[in-house]
């Protein structure tokens, strides 16, 4: 019940903004994460983002996962 | 889009898995999460088959439809009973048994229970229904009490007075205390919840390495977020360390939402908890604070049924990863996701249906 979506804000009106996935919109509440800007990615659950999602974080993590495995078994 | 997609990538989760071989742990490691949605993705993306034999995974009370008491669902049958009353409820919870039955029961003879994805939708249709009482379950953990809490401070805020929420909302951090100051519980690594983390924090959990000498990593939902959380325990319990660590930082801070954390704090109050599988924890749930009573539905006088549990069921057995869902006799066998007596049977997140779903070799067993 705790799995969120990563989705993108594309419109804000006051506390209520759209998001869109795949192609899907939907609205949500922003009254969560104040700073949520048009463009950013947000985890969304249950009709409320819940956090604006790091990119840059993301990218860190994806290049350690990248560099394990190697060398020798 | 691309760079959260990648978290998925086959060859991204095999080079964790080499890593994780690497190790070479040579004794059995039980590591435990608690949280619905790792155990439906640990099964989904089938990666107990990507690890060492010597590494098993357990799921603990992270399902919150699972760890909701019979009685909770009872007091809810019997407010779906009374001739005004909606009952606004999130879908997985329509046919978790109770005593004697289920909302969805209570709906088949004619009682108004309506399915929301969002306790905000429930308020917007509660103040488009002047007439009728909508009662809103209230299930979940931190993720979902932050999002109920905001709905809550709207209907106070704007005076709608036909909305009610029934709170069974409760919070891991006291769940998790309970569980490992329980004599014969044997958790060598906790893979910490991603959502709950990222409300209350990743330091919300830092008692349990310091208290209990247990390694925690948080993780995410994708597979390669749950393997490099194994990978992290796996290398704290070589090394012999116990500590939180947070490979899921592109989500989850430190200090958590402080948004979310003062909208739950000006709501709820702490308040003892019925779980089931555990019975009452202290202080591990979050009650409507008394200021707003008016919009609190558990105090709406009711007759509710005494409660009783399935014969053989042994829910609370694996909610509390003393036993396999594939050890309870009734699995498979009279428990179904078809026909659930348990509810670890019923939610898609719940140990037992995950089990059933995506690991025919077990089920057969």
């Amino acid at each position: 019940m705790c799995l969120a979506v990563p989705m993108k804000l594309i419109e804000r009106d006051g506390e209520r903004g759209t998001v869109e996935v795949g192609g899907a919109r939907s609205t949500i509440v922003l009254s969560l994460v104040p700073d949520a800007q048009i463009g950013d990615w947000l985890v969304v659950h249950a009709g409320y983002a819940l956090e604006i999602l790091d990119e840059q974080e993301a990218e860190l993590t994806l290049n350690l996962l990248r560099q394990m495995g190697e060398g020798g078994a | 889009m691309k760079v959260f997609a990648d978290f998925r990538n086959a060859e991204l989760v095999r080079r964790v898995a080499v890593e994780i071989a690497r190790l070479d742990l040579r004794r059995k490691v039980r590591l435990m999460e608690v949280c619905g949605g790792h155990t439906a993705a640990i099964y989904r993306f089938a990666l107990p088959d990507l690890l060492p034999a010597n590494i098993k995974l357990l799921s603990g009370p992270g399902c919150p439809v699972c760890v909701t008491a019979n009685d909770f669902v009872d007091r809810a049958v019997a407010l779906a009973a009374i001739p005004d009353v909606t009952i606004a409820t999130f879908g997985d919870l329509i046919r978790v048994p109770g005593s004697s039955r289920s909302l969805a029961d209570a709906r088949a003879r004619g009682a108004d229970v309506r399915v929301f994805y969002s306790s905000a939708d429930a308020l917007d249709w509660a103040r488009a229904q002047a007439e009728r009482t909508v009662v809103f379950l209230g299930i979940g953990f931190e993720t979902t009490a932050c999002t109920i809490a905001a709905t809550l401070a709207e209907a106070v805020r704007a005076d709608v007075r036909n909305f009610r929420v029934l709170s069974s909302l409760k919070t891991m951090p006291e769940a998790l205390r309970a569980l490992f100051s329980a004599p014969h519980v044997r958790v060598d690594g906790l893979i910490l919840p991603g959502h709950v983390s990222a409300v209350t924090g990743s330091a919300a959990f830092d008692f349990v390495p310091r208290e209990f000498g247990i390694p925690c990593a948080v993780s995410g939902f994708e597979p390669s977020d749950l393997m490099e959380a194994i990978l992290l325990l796996c290398r704290q319990i070589k090394d012999g360390r116990a500590q939180v660590e947070n490979p899921y930082r592109r989500v989850v801070r430190a200090d958590g939402n402080p948004r979310a954390q003062a909208v739950m704090a000006e709501m709820f109050a702490p308040c003892d908890m019925p779980w089931r599988g555990f019975g009452v924890i202290p202080l591990s749930g979050l009650g409507i604070r008394s200021e707003f009573s008016a919009w609190d539905a558990s105090r709406i006088a009711v007759e509710v049924e005494p409660t009783r549990e399935y014969p053989g069921c042994r829910c609370g057995d694996v909610l509390r990863g003393a036993l396999q869902p594939t050890e309870c006799p009734l699995f498979g066998k009279s428990c179904t996701p078809e026909d659930p007596r348990g509810a670890c049977m019923v939610s898609a997140e719940g140990a037992c249906a995950a089990v059933y779903h995506f690991s025919p070799v077990d089920r057969e067993r």
